[in-house]
């Protein structure tokens, strides 16, 4: 299969599965406890009657459930995702304004984790049995028990509230007034702590992962090959178990991004990071399903499409596969 | 087999971390004259700074150490009770699927995929925001999102223990099929299903804490989650009211984690360490 037919196939399951949370979504709505109309209207207290009689007509809740399914899901694949009277704005638009941010810190926190993770793992592995080994697993499997958002709210209190070294709030200086390169790295310097809070858990993750893939490879005839040829231990670890290691950590990779996406509403709520999973906290306490169905749903296409992504990657590390389908 | 447990050094260490939370939990009661919503001392009390107060007081004058405790049971319940149910879904689903193979293995796998799409954190918080949160909300919400893996892990044995030998006696014999599957084949599949639970329990840990802490716990249970979301917003004055409950489930995982991987050890000598990262 060439990469085309790959991802042609890949993107009419994505648009199969969006459509089955579609429909899941609505089967939500009509399962919370009350009228639809209402509960769509959020207990913001901005919903009056008018608005309700409103909603009742558009999703048409007078009529068969069929065709309310069908005014629901067609309103959805126009990218029409309801409208938030919490916010007092289109769910689409309050999630188009909010991606960009998302999208800058879970693809950062992804390659961070991923980058160390590795770097982690093959040096644990070249020095197995020791004690910085000891020591790097030993953190590795601290950083796996802890939560996300309590390593942010610490990472706040020591970096940014006793060390003042990095900002702990928000996306960049407000009122600033930063432009070009400056205001660049005013945002970096705001993306460093949710970034490597959010990245941290992964990282132990992937760390792990290349550890015991890399001490699993190195038992291969292959490097006993190298070996016999006389080259250096850092030469076969970075040229031919590495090489060959790393592809178990790619595929764990891309089954984690559902998880990393999650993890950005943790994240993103401490660190008042404005995305779509601080929109999601924020429409929590008004429960307004509108807006926080629309961030699941569009979390859910991250997630798909993070998932192309590494199938593509691991299709260009590997090309094996691609010559085996 | 508990030899081999019990000289792994970190699951003995898991065992007792494990054995002293649920003690605590357990005799919470009898520890602490106050239940945790009491309140006992003015607000903010710093820990250490009066005796029968160990840990302090938190906004609202109630004691710190008492909400540990209490937070205990409601992370140990929803832990482990959201575990059991999500192997009663991935169990039954991954075995039918890798026993009777074609359209059934076919059907329960793309259901399976669906939900491992999903990011599951996400759903769980729809799930429990949509149905109120409860204690029974909470834990069905995390069952529901964490049993695609364990229909992966039953159907790959499954399909591997089904083409033994001793199956194919057991059919010579005369043993229907479902019988062979309940009888034969499942309790051969038993140890990597407990390895994993363990783990999950873990997981479902974590996750109770993160949705309490944005604010999705159920209001009459006190949650360590709820501790540190109900302190966020006064960490510059008061950072011990988020440190302890972060501590606690540090603890509670790491020690269950370390017990899971003593069991992988012990469970399956002949398995290498590897994809259980």
């Amino acid at each position: 299969m060439s990469i085309v037919t790959v991802i042609l196939s890949r993107a009419f399951k994505a648009f199969v599965t969006l459509l089955a949370i579609a429909v899941l979504n609505f089967c939500l709505l009509h399962a919370a406890p009350g009228d639809p109309a209402v509960v769509l209207a959020g207990e913001a207290g901005a919903a009056d009657e008018q608005m309700i009689e409103q909603l009742r007509e558009r999703f048409g809740l007078d009529q068969p459930f069929y065709v309310q399914l069908g005014k629901y899901v067609g309103s959805v694949l126009t990218l029409d995702l309801g409208y938030s009277f919490r916010q007092g704005a289109p769910v689409a638009q309050l999630i188009a304004e909010r991606l960009p941010a998302t999208l800058l810190l879970t693809l950062t926190a992804f390659v961070i984790s991923l980058v160390l993770g590795i770097a982690f793992g093959v040096a644990a592995s070249a020095r197995v049995g020791k004690a910085s080994d000891s020591l790097l697993t030993t953190l590795a499997l601290l950083f796996y028990a802890t939560p996300l958002y309590w390593a942010a709210l610490m990472a706040v209190l020591v970096f940014s509230v006793w060390l003042g070294w990095l900002p702990g709030f928000g996306y960049e200086t407000v009122g600033a007034g930063y432009t070009g390169l400056a205001r660049a790295f005013d945002i970096a310097k705001h993306l460093v702590l949710p970034a490597l809070t959010l990245g941290l858990f992964f990282m132990a993750v992937y760390m792990r992962m290349t550890r015991a893939s890399m001490l699993e490879v190195s038992q291969l005839d292959f490097v006993k090959t190298a070996k016999a040829k006389g080259l250096s231990g850092p030469a076969i670890r970075r040229r031919h178990i590495l090489r060959n290691a790393i592809l178990p950590v790619v595929t764990l990779a891309g089954l984690q991004a559902g998880q990393l996406v999650g993890g950005a509403v943790l994240t993103e709520t401490v660190f008042a990071w404005p995305g779509i999973g601080r929109l999601m906290f924020e429409s929590l306490a008004a429960r307004d399903y509108n807006t926080i169905l629309g961030v699941f749903l569009v979390s859910a296409a991250m997630v798909i499409l993070f998932n192309i992504v590494t199938d593509i990657v691991y299709r260009l590390v590997d090309p094996r596969i691609g010559a085996k389908a | 087999m508990w030899k081999r447990f019990s000289s792994n050094i970190g699951a003995m260490i898991g065992v007792v971390l494990l054995l002293a939370v649920i003690g605590i939990a357990l005799f919470a009661p009898l520890i602490f004259a106050h239940t945790p919503w009491q309140m006992v001392q003015r607000p903010f009390l710093t820990p250490f700074s009066m005796d029968g107060l160990p840990l302090g007081t938190d906004t609202l004058g109630r004691d710190v150490a008492s909400q540990l405790a209490y937070g205990a049971r409601v992370s140990l319940l929803v832990g482990l009770v959201s575990t059991l149910v999500a192997l009663l879904i991935g169990v039954p689903l991954g075995a039918l699927a890798g026993f009777y193979g074609n359209w059934v293995d076919e059907g329960a796998m793309r259901f399976t995929e669906f939900f491992q799409t999903i990011p599951n954190f996400a759903l769980a918080i729809v799930l429990v925001a949509i149905f109120e949160p409860t204690l029974a909300s909470i834990t069905i919400a995390i069952a529901i999102v964490s049993w695609p893996p364990v229909a992966r892990l039953v159907r790959a044995e499954v399909m591997s223990v089904r083409k033994r030998e001793f199956v194919d006696a057991a059919r010579l014999a005369g043993l229907s099929r479902p019988r062979i599957l309940l009888t034969q084949v499942l309790p051969n599949t038993v140890s990597p299903i407990i390895v994993m639970a363990s783990l999950m329990v873990a997981t479902a840990i974590l996750l109770e804490s993160s949705l309490s802490f944005l604010g999705l716990g159920d209001p009459n249970a006190m949650s360590w989650g709820y501790m540190i979301g109900a302190a966020r917003t006064v960490i510059r004055s008061a950072w011990w009211l988020s440190f302890f409950p972060g501590i606690a489930i540090v603890i509670t995982v790491l020690a269950l984690n370390l017990i899971g991987e003593g069991l992988n050890d012990a469970l399956n000598p002949h398995l290498s360490r590897r994809g259980k990262a």
